[in-house]
């Protein structure tokens, strides 16, 4: 559905997006990873017609998507990192702008706009101020304004961010009922429990190219099975001495604890440990 | 073109105006609180307003029958805040501002003036010390002065003592008739033997009338010899002046274009929110956005002018004495150079603050050239000319215009024109330079 051929995107002489290729099918939940700075928000920029690439393209359906293209953006969905919102209004004024974008008024547009706050359990405070709402409600109206169009494609750009933890479970179940509905996803986080939750497959992205593109079995294949031993002992003077007595002396005996690797050991093994900054790694901020 | 996505940004911005209750009654009242301070400063109603007095010293040093006469009248002038004072006092209180002038009348005024109304040397020296803040003041009380001495002076030369002894010094120098002499020095002997008759009658309180009426005889001294009366040029001659019409035309022109700078910041802070991100992900063309964004601005500034003068006319009795067409089609064009103001300002600025500060020194400067706070009358001629380039000052002339002036739609044509041209310059270039983009 979407293809992703050799993009480019550069700002002054920092190449942001060094010409990523890769491709999201239809119904597909697919996950973009990267510590800050790797290029995610750039590539959403690009694949949304935001921004336009230097280089290479992204199709949907075969045509290229571009700012100019209009017709092809009234497929695409775009929940922005910060809040796209107008806190001063309703969530109901929210939903009329952001529906009327799109040329959603009318009937259509109270079908639709009912749907997606009732999608995000706020239907019944569709006419109180956006700035009374939580956090959490408020990123939940976010995702809601993207789901007027009823658009094939949606770009979720880190939609969790700053919410408490039930919160980030009803939009999860959110996105859930969009993948049931067969929606195309996109969706970038730094969390890897979001990933491994929603995501069918991944797309790491690391100073502007991608380092990975697999299921997650897959990128777990990436790495060893480790085995850490756990030792259990009471009192005081366990050394490797007394272990490796202990080691000789029980042999298979000796209990040890397996514990199987995480997502975030296959993300941090490609992208490293150290902190890094955007301005270090060539994104625009 | 997507209507609908127009329609959806126009009302958006509206909703977010009147969202506001607190800022949007503000926006109203500041230029109406403003308006009604100017308006009553420079005349108010019309007529029924009183004058504000210019405050003098007097400093009388003579003590003469004659300088005591001049402070008399000059008490009684209704411009004139008249404060008998020593030099020093005096002195001290000009220099502080506490007064706007100070006349010292000198030692020997009396005499030597009423001496030099005749021989026309060693005229006495009145001293005027003024607050050079406050120059018309001075020329106001140095032009009251020049009257009522005038008055006093020839009134002593006709009639009093003064004049008497100055007369019978002049004859006594002529000297009796001789044989032989100039028939100029005859007949200036005559005269004055002829006024020290006169005098001498005034004296006693028996001269006849000179020209039939007891006002015009010279006893009373001399008086300038015409009045003035002056009419007010406004819509009708029935309709006094209103200092309101003007300021508040002044101040909705100012407080408006304030408006339209709110409008531009708002724009460039957009750009570093979701918000934009999400509207550059609509499908919408640059130049809907544009569009609609200049309606709703359009619109809000329309509805500002229309509730500020809503109050001038309850309230302060302003009246669109001229043609209400052309005050329609003034507002309208005033309101969309705004709009096109506010988004060549979005373009132009490079951080909402720097812009804000820019654009606010801009709009002082236009609306002070525009005649909005100063009457434009009071610049150089230079300046004058200058000011014509100001869009607020066409913006002004024309409300005036239509307004207490009671001009025809005719008038309205030129500030209409101006106005939609300036909107257009700032709308081209509002265009060209928008980063749509990223």
């Amino acid at each position: 559905m979407l293809v992703i051929e050799k993009l480019r995107k550069n700002f002054g002489d920092r190449r942001a997006v060094k010409d990523i290729s890769f491709s999201v099918g239809k119904g597909e939940t697919v996950g973009l990873l990267g510590p800050n700075g790797a290029g995610k928000t750039t590539t959403i920029a690009m694949i949304c017609g935001i921004a336009k690439a230097d280089a290479g393209r992204v199709t949907l359906d075969g045509a290229a998507i571009a700012p100019e293209s209009r017709a092809l953006k009234q497929r695409v969905g775009l929940v922005p990192q910060d809040l796209a919102l107008y806190e001063e209004l309703s969530a109901w004024a929210n939903i009329e702008l952001f529906g009327g974008l799109y040329g959603v008024t009318g009937p259509l547009l109270e079908q639709r706009g009912t749907a997606a706050l009732q999608l995000v359990g706020l239907a019944d405070r569709r006419r109180e101020a956006i700035k009374n709402f939580s956090g959490g409600m408020k990123r939940r109206v976010n995702i809601a304004c993207a789901l007027l169009h009823d658009p094939d494609l949606i770009v979720l750009d880190e939609p969790t961010v700053g919410v408490d933890p039930q919160s980030r479970n009803a939009i999860f179940e959110n996105i859930e009922t969009l993948k049931r509905q067969g929606k195309t996803l996109i969706y970038t986080t730094h969390y890897m429990e979001e990933a491994e939750r929603l995501c069918d497959r991944l797309v790491i992205m690391d100073r502007g190219e991608i380092v990975a593109n697999d299921t997650i079995a897959g990128l777990y294949a990436q790495l060893p099975v480790r085995r850490d031993a756990v030792i259990e002992l009471s009192g005081n003077g366990a050394n490797e001495a007394l272990i490796q007595e202990l080691a000789a002396r029980f042999g298979t005996q000796f209990q040890v604890q397996q514990r199987g690797a995480k997502l975030d050991d296959v993300f941090m093994r490609l992208t490293g440990h150290a902190l890094r900054d955007a301005s270090d790694t060539g994104e625009s901020p | 073109m997507n209507g609908n996505a127009i329609a959806a940004l126009i009302r958006n911005d509206i909703r977010l105006y009147l969202s506001d209750r607190r800022a949007m009654v503000v926006g109203i009242l500041v230029p109406i609180l403003i308006a009604a301070f100017f308006g009553y400063v420079f005349g108010g109603l019309g007529s029924k307003k009183e004058a504000g007095k210019i405050p003098v010293a007097m400093v009388d040093e003579d003590q003469s029958a004659v300088s005591r006469a001049i402070v008399q009248d000059l008490q009684l002038d209704s411009m004139l805040s008249l404060q008998p004072l020593a030099r020093a006092a005096a002195e001290d209180k000009v220099r502080a501002g506490a007064i706007d002038a100070a006349v010292i009348l000198p030692r020997g005024f009396g005499e030597q003036s009423t001496r030099a109304l005749f021989t026309g040397d060693n005229k006495s020296v009145i001293e005027l010390l003024v607050d050079p803040s406050k120059a018309t003041s001075a020329q106001v009380v140095q032009g009251l002065l020049a009257q009522h001495a005038m008055q006093q002076i020839s009134k002593e030369a006709f009639g009093g003592a003064g004049g008497a002894r100055t007369m019978d010094d002049f004859l006594g120098t002529l000297g009796e008739p001789k044989a032989g002499e100039s028939a100029d020095r005859t007949e200036l002997r005559e005269l004055l033997r002829s006024a020290r008759r006169w005098n001498s009658r005034n004296a006693a309180g028996t001269a006849a009338p000179a020209t039939g009426t007891a006002n015009n005889s010279a006893s009373a001294g001399l008086s300038i010899p015409y009045t003035v009366s002056s009419r007010a040029m406004t819509a009708r001659n029935d309709v006094p002046y209103n200092g309101y019409a003007h300021s508040f035309a002044g101040m909705s022109v100012q407080f408006i274009l304030f408006a339209g700078i709110d409008a531009g910041v708002l724009l460039l802070l957009l750009r570093g929110r979701g918000i934009w991100q999400r509207i550059r992900s609509a499908p919408l063309h640059k130049a809907q956005f544009l569009f609609a964004r200049a309606t709703a601005t359009m619109l809000i500034s329309l509805f500002m002018l229309t509730a500020v003068y809503a109050v001038a006319m309850l309230v302060f009795g302003v009246r669109i004495d001229g043609s209400l067409p052309g005050f329609i089609a003034i507002a309208i064009a005033f309101c969309l150079l705004n709009a096109c103001f506010g988004l060549m300002l979005a373009t132009l600025g490079k951080s909402a603050p720097t812009a804000r500060g820019l654009a606010t020194m801009a709009v002082l400067l236009l609306v002070m050239l525009g005649g909005a706070w100063v009457p434009s009358f009071v610049f150089p001629g230079w300046l004058q000319q200058l000011s014509r380039l100001s869009p607020a000052r066409w913006a002004v002339d024309g409300f005036d215009g239509m307004t207490w002036r009671g001009l025809p739609f005719d008038a309205a044509v030129m500030p209409t024109v101006v106005l939609l041209g300036s909107a257009l310059l700032c709308l081209v270039i509002a265009i060209w330079r928008f980063r749509w983009e990223e």
